[in-house]
């Protein structure tokens, strides 16, 4: 396998409506802020209300698509490969022989949406855990499944 | 439990049926006891500093020192009966506490090493801490205080003859059988070089414990050392000599000062280096490496060498021109809370190689292997950043000058020529940062006038990180982050092939062997 192709498996499309519910519930209270602040009626119509929707609505119909394509894995016969970041990317793969165990995790908006994360611990101080979220959760089982089958040593 | 284990020591109490569980030695209660009257002596001097009007302060000091004491004692003695440890088949347990109770077990595969530590009070009393290493770090990790010396001694075989598939049950004759193999001598420290060493260690800590202390006295005895009326008093008063005397004598005075500074931080130096380095020696023992030290505190430590994931070597601006370094050991166990484990803290080169490949390691790379730099663009861009810092704060110095004019705002422009300076010495550095990718370990050398050196070996490497922020990203420059157990390897502003290129061929390595192949 080759690390520097760009070859890359997409999450899950899902992965984009959970992002973006999260995305949303966050700037929730920030916008019913700006509408009370203008109901109280100290400045001209619009000084708070304005600039925070925008910055909402970018933060939730702009963002998650762009991190969502920024992401992405490649799972090779030994090694995962996980790519994330807009501004920041990071590119890290890590050895099924390194892995020392697994989890897959469920928070309820994700299983309402049939996804999952899969994360992998390893005993390096750097990357001591890599997630991969956004998978559907039936990848992120079979994955781990075969993860587990490279591991030699067995799991306590 | 299923299987008795029959325990061969007999001199402690209780049980001698080992397939039930041990107690510490009971005069560890004793040692915590008298660890615990140090907690009884700040609340006696505050107690006396409160009520110091009265006169029977001292008497109040005292008794509340008496009954802190006494809280101190019997906690230690209920906690001391409440605890249990049991050497099992596979596994360590250990039971503790006194209302609310705790059992923890820790597997013999998992224990990374075993350390034998002696306090001052310990080792009066021939105790001794047995601490079990399994990576877990600090606090988590398991320790059992105090233990004879000699249980301590035969805990530590017991733990390796398990680790090393001895068969518990039968084997007890075997594991007292296992006699330590003459060990070869690979570092040692005489006193001579531990007063060079001290003399390197330099240490001005002295006085910022001197300053703790007059915080400390100002806060009970109501004086204000930083007031300058209290010091305007003494000069008037007692001190009234010292402002009458010339500038001669004066300026002699602050010379005798820096001179007392020296002295006193050599003589710190020395003496925290023959503290914790006293009778220093590192073996090559057929379980891994064994280092003893310490003056008061004796540590006994033993490291296997498969265990070591790398090498980090050190030194200092002054002791690099007289040829000393330093050598660590990174894995993952701790040493005594620090990441990695000194194994020849002051030594010159040549001493070093043969440490390093008896931990399999070479500090230098074979032949034919080619030193990289980084990125010329990262050079230009760091230099840019550290630039920008400065002319930041000189222009909000200007403005601030312009607006309250106070002073010229020409002074701006020292925050300035520092931004400049500073940028030069960030390109000039980048001529000092190297790595190298060898057939089996890649090195990292940092630094000018006191270059680190981190050599890992490709194999025992966790995972691999590419990074690019937006800047590194348009300039085609990388950091690359490796995972090390136990400690931290990166490099930045590596041009963008080149990080693509070690990730490929360090991929290549570790994905060619299993964890549990290097950990055997």
């Amino acid at each position: 396998m080759d690390e520097n192709e760009e070859n890359l498996t997409p999450l899950h499309p899902n992965h984009v409506k959970v992002t973006r519910i999260v995305a949303f519930l966050t700037a929730l209270p920030f916008v019913i802020g700006s509408i009370v602040l203008e109901a109280v009626q100290i400045l001209p119509f619009g000084v708070f209300v304005v600039p925070v929707f925008l910055v909402a609505a970018f933060l939730v119909i702009r963002i998650p698509l762009r991190r969502y394509h920024a992401r992405g894995y490649d799972m090779g016969d030994d090694r995962l490969r996980v790519v994330k970041g807009i501004l920041f990317n990071s590119d890290t793969v890590v050895p099924f022989g390194r892995v020392q165990h697994i989890d897959v995790n469920q928070g309820p908006l994700q299983r309402a949406y049939g996804i999952a994360t899969l994360t992998l611990h390893t005993a390096g101080s750097h990357n001591a855990s890599v997630h991969l979220p956004g998978l559907a959760n039936e990848d992120a089982l079979a994955m781990r499944e075969t993860i587990r089958g490279h591991i030699k040593r067995e799991m306590v | 439990m299923n299987e008795p284990v029959s325990d061969p020591h007999e001199t402690l109490p209780e049980t001698h049926n080992a397939a039930q569980p041990l107690r510490t030695h009971p005069l560890s209660f004793a040692v915590k006891a008298v660890q615990g009257l140090q907690n009884a002596i700040f609340p006696m001097v505050a107690a006396y500093f409160a009520m110091r009007e009265f006169p029977w302060a001292i008497f109040a000091a005292l008794g509340i020192g008496v009954v802190v004491a006494l809280l101190t004692a019997g906690l230690s003695y209920f906690s001391w009966r409440r605890f249990t440890y049991l050497v099992g088949d596979t596994d360590i347990r250990v039971e503790s506490g006194i209302l609310s109770r705790a059992a923890r077990s820790v597997p013999y595969e998992r224990i990374q090493d075993v350390s034998l530590e002696q306090a001052l009070i310990p080792r009066i009393l021939g105790l001794v801490q047995v601490r079990f290493e399994t990576g877990a770090g600090g606090k988590d990790e398991l320790a059992l205080s105090y233990l004879a010396e000699a249980e301590g001694e035969r805990l530590r075989e017991v733990v390796k003859a398990r680790k090393d598939g001895v068969v518990a049950s039968a084997a007890d004759d075997e594991v007292d059988a296992v006699v330590e193999s003459p060990a070869e001598i690979l570092f040692a420290m005489n006193g001579k070089r531990l007063l060079t060493f001290g003399l390197f260690e330099f240490s001005l800590a002295v006085f910022a414990v001197l300053a703790g202390l007059f915080q400390y006295v100002e806060t009970f005895a109501s004086i204000e050392l930083t007031d300058p009326d209290f010091w305007a008093g003494w000069i008037a008063g007692p001190g009234s000599w010292l402002a009458n005397l010339g500038p001669v004598a004066q300026i002699l005075g602050v010379i005798s000062g820096l001179v007392t500074l020296v002295i006193v931080g050599s003589i710190t130096g020395i003496v925290r280096t023959f503290l914790r380095d006293w009778g220093f020696r590192l073996e090559r023992t057929e379980k891994g490496f064994r280092r003893r030290r310490g003056l008061l505190t004796k540590t006994d430590v033993v490291m296997p060498v498969h265990r070591v994931q790398a090498l980090k070597m050190g030194t200092g601006f002054l002791r690099r021109r007289f040829g000393w370094h330093g050598l660590k050991v990174v894995s993952l166990a701790q040493d005594s809370g620090a990441a990695s484990h000194d194994v020849a803290p002051f030594a010159q080169v040549g001493e070093l190689r043969p440490i390093a490949k008896a931990a399999g390691f070479s500090l230098d790379p074979s032949e034919g292997t080619d030193w990289h730099r980084g990125s010329r663009k990262f050079r230009t861009d760091s230099a840019i950043i550290e630039f920008a810092v400065f002319l930041v704060i000189a222009i909000g110095l200007a403005t601030g000058l312009t607006i309250s004019n106070a002073a010229s705002p020409a002074f701006a422009l020292i925050a300035l020529a520092a931004g400049g300076l500073f940028a030069l010495r960030q390109m000039f550095l980048w001529r000092f940062d190297f790595n190298a990718l060898g057939a089996q370990y890649f090195f990292v050398k940092r630094g000018w006038l006191a270059p680190k050196l981190d050599v890992a070996s490709r194999v025992k490497l966790q995972s691999v990180e590419i990074i690019q922020g937006p800047i590194a990203k348009r300039r085609g420059y990388a950091t690359l982050k490796l995972g090390l157990a136990g400690g931290t390897l990166e490099v930045e502003g590596l041009p963008l092939e080149r990080a693509r290129a070690l990730r490929s061929a360090i991929l290549g390595s570790i994905a060619g062997t299993d964890f549990s192949e290097l950990t055997p």
